[in-house]
């Protein structure tokens, strides 16, 4: 079968921690920043858990500020 | 592998719109106005169209859309868009005009200009950002609101009584022979924003092909107006609002002739 | 040039003029005085010839909003209207005012306030020379008194428009947009091309194409300073127009003993009244601003100079003696005459009152 490899990159200081990315994506990868802000104050949006990500871009489809970029790969 | 191996060009599946540009959008965080932004930048750019698209901006909270949308745009006094879209189309047949307007810009003050345009059916694309509110204003009463919502101006609920019913502005327009596509659209999950893309790209093209009137609403969220959480609002719209406001197509004239 | 000799209305000769300058679209609303403007357009069909685009809107709002859509897109676009439709319209007319678009307007003013009569009037002189909608501007306003003048203003309008990137308005009256008369047409132009206009109007805002750079046609800045600095900016084109573009015609002005103000309509019938006057011995002279602003403040306080007192004779209570007062610092008598709701005086009644308030004040 198959190995898909993915990961997101995110503009933090674009990011203003609406969250609809974290809950959009299927393999609980994201997270908001607990404590960290970005300049404008907002809790970005991190990969807290990188290695399951799946590069299915559902966070950077919902994404409303176009923070995230996705990447993936199909390893046969 | 590793993140590095991962993160490289050829392996890009998902990126920021070409036309979107750098400025931070101004919009609250959660907005439903930032993803139809990034649809319609894209639709723009993967029909061609970025040397001909004339976009009208609206007074409320997408005022700014000309800060965001790389392609040319006049900024339209309040409700007047589809005025403006219609000059702007038929004195340069050559471009694609459309509006991009909030329910209360599009439904109340600008009414007449919105049935009109439709009634004539002008070869542009109105875009209805629908959130039910006045949002830019601080949160008022919009002819969208449903019953019983609260808001600035209804703060124990809509009531029919006092305030009348809301304005099904879709439904409304798709019964005017000038209109070819009336549809009704969201962007709160992925399936729904992939739909809406594509409805969004047919609106264009009617309006390349000059088939008339395309009207694209995009029932959304306003969770600054609404006081909920940007999650909870997607919740209450598809709880609340999608009862109004079903989604899907309501009227297509163009169906039969793309099949065939 | 013969066959461009025709007997029409002041409404027909603008539709005309339109037509031939190289307009390139009209959008208005029925309502009376001026309907002939649209009825014309749309019985001669400019689209098939010169390509024009002629439409009638759902509102007097839409039309002037058609206006402002078209003008940002460099396009030489015109509404008319009469008073209160006028009203409507001042929110269009401001917002293209401070969007810096060339637009021509036309009103053919009735009496008003209100609904008031469909009769002639002049009694939008303030709204048209002092604002009228909201915000520190200033719209070109050109006062005929002729069809010849209804027809020639539609192209010194827009040419004006152009050169000042400033919306113009044509301020017309019931009677000379109602009045047969003869009138030379202007030749036939073609419409400018759309390469043309490109480079006439850089700023427009009519699709990226061959640019790069996206144009943006707004009038919103929140941003203090820079609001500040664009009002400025307005500012220093509105000297420059005060500057340039005063005109007004004198009659009699040399050897007149006391000075009639008058614009548009009027100011022929107050031609009569002076040549009675002289009949009669009276040395009475004429100014007619046909600029209604910029005012000729300046050929007026010349003339006033050698005169023992001034009438403005207006279709309305009295609106742009104000404008005469300030011309004159009150260095002679200056009264006014005027019928309201819709009556047009005649030469007789100017005369009289020429004699009663300012060539024998005392006996009154």
């Amino acid at each position: 079968m198959p190995k898909i490899h993915g990961a997101v990159t995110i503009e933090k200081e674009r990011c203003k921690g609406c969250n609809l990315c974290v809950v959009a994506c299927p393999c609980d990868v994201l997270s908001l920043q607990p404590k960290e802000v970005n300049d404008r104050g907002y809790h970005f949006a991190y990969s807290a858990n990188e290695d399951a990500c799946i590069g299915c871009a559902a966070c950077a489809t919902v994404c409303p500020d176009a923070c995230i970029e996705v990447y993936r790969v199909v390893e046969k | 592998m590793n993140r590095e191996e991962i993160i490289k060009q050829e392996n890009k599946v998902y990126s920021r719109p070409r036309l979107l540009d750098d400025n931070y959008m101004h919009y609250c965080p959660g907005c439903s106005h930032g993803v139809v932004h990034k649809l319609v930048a894209e639709v723009i750019d993967e029909l061609g169209l970025e040397d001909k698209a004339i976009g009208i901006a609206p007074v409320g909270c997408a005022v700014f859309a000309y800060n965001y949308i790389d392609v040319d745009w006049i900024e339209a006094a309040h409700g007047r868009a589809p005025a403006l879209a219609t000059a702007a189309s038929r004195l340069n047949p050559d471009k694609v005009v459309f509006t991009y307007q909030g329910d209360g810009d599009l439904a109340a003050i600008g009414s007449a200009e919105t049935i009109h345009s439709c009634c004539r059916g002008e070869n542009i694309v109105i875009i209805l950002i629908n959130n039910g509110i006045y949002g830019m204003t601080g949160g008022q009463m919009s002819p969208c609101t449903i019953l019983g919502a609260k808001t600035a101006t209804s703060p124990y609920g809509r009531r029919a009584d006092l305030n009348g019913f809301p304005l099904h502005v879709a439904d409304v327009v798709a019964s005017l022979e000038g209109t070819c596509y009336v549809t009704r659209q969201s962007v709160h999950t992925v399936a729904a924003v992939r739909k809406a893309k594509n409805a969004l790209k047919k609106a264009f093209r009617n309006a390349l092909d000059k088939k008339g009137t395309s009207f694209v609403e995009f029932v959304s969220t306003c969770s600054s107006g609404w006081k909920m959480s940007p999650e909870k609002s997607n919740k209450w719209m598809e709880e609340n609002m999608f009862a109004n406001y079903p989604m899907g197509d309501i009227k297509d004239t163009t169906a039969n002739e793309s099949k065939s | 040039m013969k066959d461009n000799v025709k007997l029409m209305k002041g409404n027909e000769a603008i539709a005309h003029a339109a037509i031939r300058y190289g307009c390139d679209g009209y959008f208005g609303y029925p309502i009376t005085p001026q309907s002939e403007v649209l009825e014309t357009l749309e019985a001669l069909m400019p689209w098939e010839t010169t390509g024009m685009t002629v439409l009638q809107a759902e509102s007097e709002l839409a039309s002037i909003n058609m206006v402002y859509g078209g003008a940002a897109t460099g396009k030489a676009v015109m509404t008319s209207s009469s008073s209160p439709g006028v009203s409507l319209m001042q929110e269009g007319i401001s917002y293209m005012a401070a969007s810096e678009l060339p637009a021509l307007i036309v009103n053919v003013m009735r009496g008003g306030p209100g609904l008031g009569t469909i009769h002639p009037s002049q009694s939008d002189y303030f709204q048209a020379t002092k604002g009228g909608g909201h915000g520190d501007y200033h719209l070109i306003v050109l006062a005929p008194s002729t069809v010849q003048e209804m027809a020639d203003f539609v192209g010194l309008g827009f040419d004006l428009a152009f050169k000042y990137r400033t919306p113009a308005m044509i301020l017309a009256d019931g009677v000379v947009g109602q009045m047969m008369e003869k009138v030379v047409l202007p030749e036939q132009r073609p419409r400018r091309t759309n390469e043309e206009i490109r480079r006439q109007c850089p700023w427009a805002a009519n699709g990226k194409q061959g640019r790069g750079k996206r144009n943006i046609v707004t009038s919103l800045e929140l941003d203090s300073a820079v609001m500040e600095k664009n009002n400025e900016r307005f500012q220093r084109t509105y000297r420059e127009i005060e500057a340039n573009e005063v005109r007004y015609e004198e009659l009699y002005t040399e050897d007149a003993d006391y000075l009639i103000v008058a614009f548009g309509s009027i100011a022929r019938i107050c031609a009569k009244a002076i040549e009675d006057a002289r009949a009669e011995g009276i040395k009475v002279g004429l100014i007619r601003p046909i600029t209604l602003w910029p005012f000729p403040y300046a050929a007026i306080e010349k003339a006033a100079k050698h005169v023992k007192g001034i009438l403005c004779v207006e279709i309305n209570a009295g609106q742009m003696i104000e404008d005469v007062r300030l011309a004159v610092h009150d260095s002679v008598p200056v009264r006014h005459y005027g019928r309201m709701g819709g009556i047009v005086p005649n030469p007789t009644e100017i005369l009289d009152a020429l004699r009663r308030e300012i060539i024998e004040p005392s006996a009154k």
